[in-house]
């Protein structure tokens, strides 16, 4: 017996899709209407993810579709559906808090914005996309909401579209992600080409069921890494990782939506979702095709944190801070830790947003700078902001027992320890931990500790409207660790569909310590390293050279200037050259064979028909006129003719008789 | 052949030749008509003489033919001087030079 909301899951992204087009509707002067809806598009999508996550506590590993026919092609039926899973409510439900979350805090940041309701009725649509991809049942609906998904981060990252900047960045973000979803387009071919249908759980007949996949055979690692391309443009791993920093030219909570709760969660999801796929006939846990994620990873996870040291705006140290993250997620899933990567997705979620939202509100209270050495001692003059921001900080960086990061991130650690294949991720995601820990010290220390500087001198705490959301992901991001220790390792055991049990011994273990050591030595070495940071940057005056590369981002997208886009550019030069002259010229060719022809019909019709009609014609009317000469007009010379033939010709009937 | 039927048709040759001649030379379209009416005549003649002194005069060809002929003659008669009077009526004239527009 399957529960109604199985059936009716669409409604979850229905709802705030509806909500952005009934803002639209509503036009531009409804400014608080468009907020209301926006938000209570969102709640009840809240409300309904939390209907459809009961369910999944009934049973461990408890699934559930709904699966019917879209459309009927030839004979071929398409069918599509709903899929209702752990993985997926937990998502559903992380996705619309978060959101609930960064709607309340846009209301106060975009307060002054003339374009507040187009911006809400972006967010909602935003929403509506990645709670779509997170619902799919097939990989083809998934594509539909991943790309929707796309369009709707190109719409928020330049929705200052008079900053050309902004512009360029939504076109970066736009086209980079589509770059790894033309791989991911191809997979999905691929897959249909051999599977025969493009539904994940069909009762035994999905293409990530074991049937399918034992049906797939060599092409399945090929078809997995295809997969990953998509993942990678979406969760921003290296190499194409460039755009997500670019992204920050969007509004704050759109940073925060892209970064904690959709677009590049997707690229996490899609993988977690087609792990069937990309474990298929593992030995000791490794296949082909995870391996290539989890050094994907590891090399994304530490060159993000080494470009984070370098990094001097507020929302570019975070959003590189999500591109390690997103790395340690993607090391999990391929070293077969994937509760763990999920469990990471879903508290990064939370903190993320938090810190996000939290950096917005100090641009906020900054007057909108941006640049961290432009502000500091703000722990006096936003008490509020600082607590929370400080939360956020040490549940990234994972300092133990209290933040949600922190378990996860361990968690992940102690899977990697164990992959068998090689022990360089393990300890490069220690040093990615350590670089963390030390990013973060340095943001905390310039923007919340020191003298005040330029910005920073009138700077006031934020309006309600902002910090409410902000205690509320605080708050969760405490609570949230009660489902995570290994103490009671609930939300583990719920995704990887087991039952949980409560045992207080296993809370310490030597994990614990060395992530203890590691995030101190990082946190203790930041806050000894930057104690005089100023203006410069205490990095930049020991190691100029090192502090460029990080602050240039290591040259990578001067590396694609110089040869992907020259290159694109060259071809697209040539192919205009080809068509200006060959193409064109080859039917520039037929053009004048066609109006030689021409011409010559012409000088026929001209020259020789025309002529000899006209010649014609002129022989006519001469003759006819001298002929018409002899009429005239008198009856009786006529008659005078006649009988003078007649009498001739009588004449000579005599004379010949 | 015998002298008797050469008198008629010599007769019919005058009478033929005077119709030719009235029909060719009278400039009112009115005796152009009785000339060629003179010249039918003429022909009449000939049938019936040609007939009576023919082969077979018992017959009546040359008799009935004549009066077919004069039957139509008649109809052919009546044609032509209503369209004299239309003309008459059009042009106020009945002068055949005056009637020239059949020039060439």
């Amino acid at each position: 017996m399957t529960p109604w909301i199985v059936s009716h899951l669409f409604l979850i992204p229905a709802v705030p899709l509806l909500a952005a087009f009934l803002i639209v509707a509503m036009g531009r002067a409804r400014r608080a209407a468009a907020a209301s809806v926006a938000i209570a598009g969102q709640v009840i999508a809240f409300s309904l993810a939390v209907c459809a996550f009961l369910p999944t506590l009934s049973a461990p590993g408890w699934r559930a579709c709904s699966n019917f026919v879209w459309f009927t092609f030839g004979d071929i039926p398409l069918r599509i559906g709903w899929l209702l899973d752990p993985l997926g409510a937990a998502m559903l439900l992380m996705i619309t808090f978060v959101s609930v979350c960064i709607f309340v805090f846009s209301t106060g940041y975009m307060a002054e914005e003339v374009n507040f309701t187009r911006f809400f009725a972006y967010l909602s649509f935003f929403s509506a996309a990645m709670l779509g991809v997170v619902i799919a049942n097939s990989l083809l609906t998934l594509f539909i909401c991943w790309e929707l998904v796309g369009l709707a981060s190109y719409l928020l990252i330049g929705f200052y579209i008079e900053r050309p900047a902004a512009a360029a960045a939504a076109k970066k973000a736009f086209i980079t992600t589509r770059i790894g979803d033309a791989g991911l387009f191809l997979g999905i071919l691929w897959l249909y080409s051999r599977a025969g249908t493009l539904l994940f759980y069909d009762h035994g007949h999905g293409c990530i069921e074991p049937a399918a996949l034992a049906a797939l055979g060599g092409a399945g690692t090929f078809i997995a890494l295809l997969i990953f391309c998509g993942a990678m443009g979406k969760s921003g791993q290296f190499p194409l990782h460039v755009w997500l920093p670019d992204a920050m030219e969007g509004p704050t909570p759109v940073s925060a939506l892209i970064h904690a709760a959709t677009m590049v969660a997707a690229g996490v999801f899609l993988v977690a979702r087609m792990y069937p796929l990309f474990s298929f006939g593992a030995v000791n846990g490794i296949t082909p095709a995870l391996e290539v994620v989890v050094w994907i990873g590891v090399i994304t996870s530490l060159m993000a944190a080494f470009l984070a040291l370098g990094q001097s705006e507020i929302k570019r140290i975070l959003a590189y801070s999500t591109v390690s993250q997103l790395g340690l997620m993607m090391v999990s899933l391929g070293v077969g830790g994937l509760a763990a990567g999920i469990m990471h997705l879903i508290s990064h979620g939370f903190f993320k947003a938090l810190l996000f939202l939290g950096s917005g509100s100090v641009i906020h209270g900054c007057h909108h700078e941006q640049d961290i050495r432009e502000m500091g001692g703000l722990r006096r003059k936003m008490p509020l902001t600082f607590a929370v921001y400080a939360i956020g900080m040490m549940a990234l960086s994972g300092v133990p027992l209290l933040f949600a990061g922190a378990w996860t991130k361990e968690a992940i650690l102690d899977a990697t320890h164990r992959w068998p294949v090689s022990a360089a991720p393990y300890y490069l995601l220690v040093a990615g931990v350590f670089l963390t820990a030390l990013y973060m010290t340095r943001q905390m220390i310039y923007v919340f500790f020191g003298t005040p500087r330029k910005a920073a001198e009138h700077a006031h705490e934020s309006p309600a409207a902002l910090t409410v959301p902000l205690v509320a992901l605080a708050s969760c991001t405490l609570l949230f660790s009660l489902v995570l220790t290994p103490a009671w390792p609930w939300l583990e055991k719920y995704l990887t569909g087991e039952k949980a049990s409560l045992n207080p011994a296993l809370l310490i273990q030597p994990g614990l310590f060395t992530a203890l050591l590691v995030v101190a030595a990082g946190i203790i070495s930041g806050a000894w390293f930057y104690r005089r940071a100023g203006r410069t940057d205490p990095l930049e005056t020991a190691a100029p050279a090192l502090y460029r590369s990080f602050e240039r981002r290591f040259w990578i997208d001067e590396l694609y200037a110089h040869t992907i886009l020259k290159w694109s550019a060259f071809a697209a030069r040539a192919a205009a050259l080809l068509d200006r002259y060959v193409w064109d010229g080859a039917v520039r060719g037929i053009a004048r064979i066609a109006r030689g022809v021409a011409e010559f019909s012409v000088n026929c019709d001209e020259r020789a028909v025309n002529r000899c009609v006209d010649r014609g014609c002129d022989a006519t009317r001469r003759f006819g006129s001298k002929v018409g000469g002899w009429h005239s007009g008198q009856i009786q010379s006529y008659l005078r003719a006649l009988g003078i033939g007649a009498l001739a010709l009588f004449l000579l009937y005599a004379w010949l008789a | 052949m015998n002298g008797t039927l050469a008198a008629v048709l010599a007769v019919s040759m005058v009478l033929f030749s005077l119709g030719l001649l009235a029909a060719l030379s009278r400039r009112d379209a009115i005796f152009m008509l009785i000339g060629i009416e003179m010249m039918l005549a003429a022909g009449n003649l000939n049938l019936v003489a040609f007939w009576r002194y023919g082969p077979q005069p018992e017959l009546l060809t040359g008799a009935m033919m004549a009066l077919f002929a004069m039957a139509i003659a008649a109809g052919e008669t009546a044609v032509g001087l209503a369209l004299v009077l239309a003309v008459y009526r059009h042009r106020r004239t009945t002068q055949v030079e005056k009637l020239n527009t059949l020039k060439g």
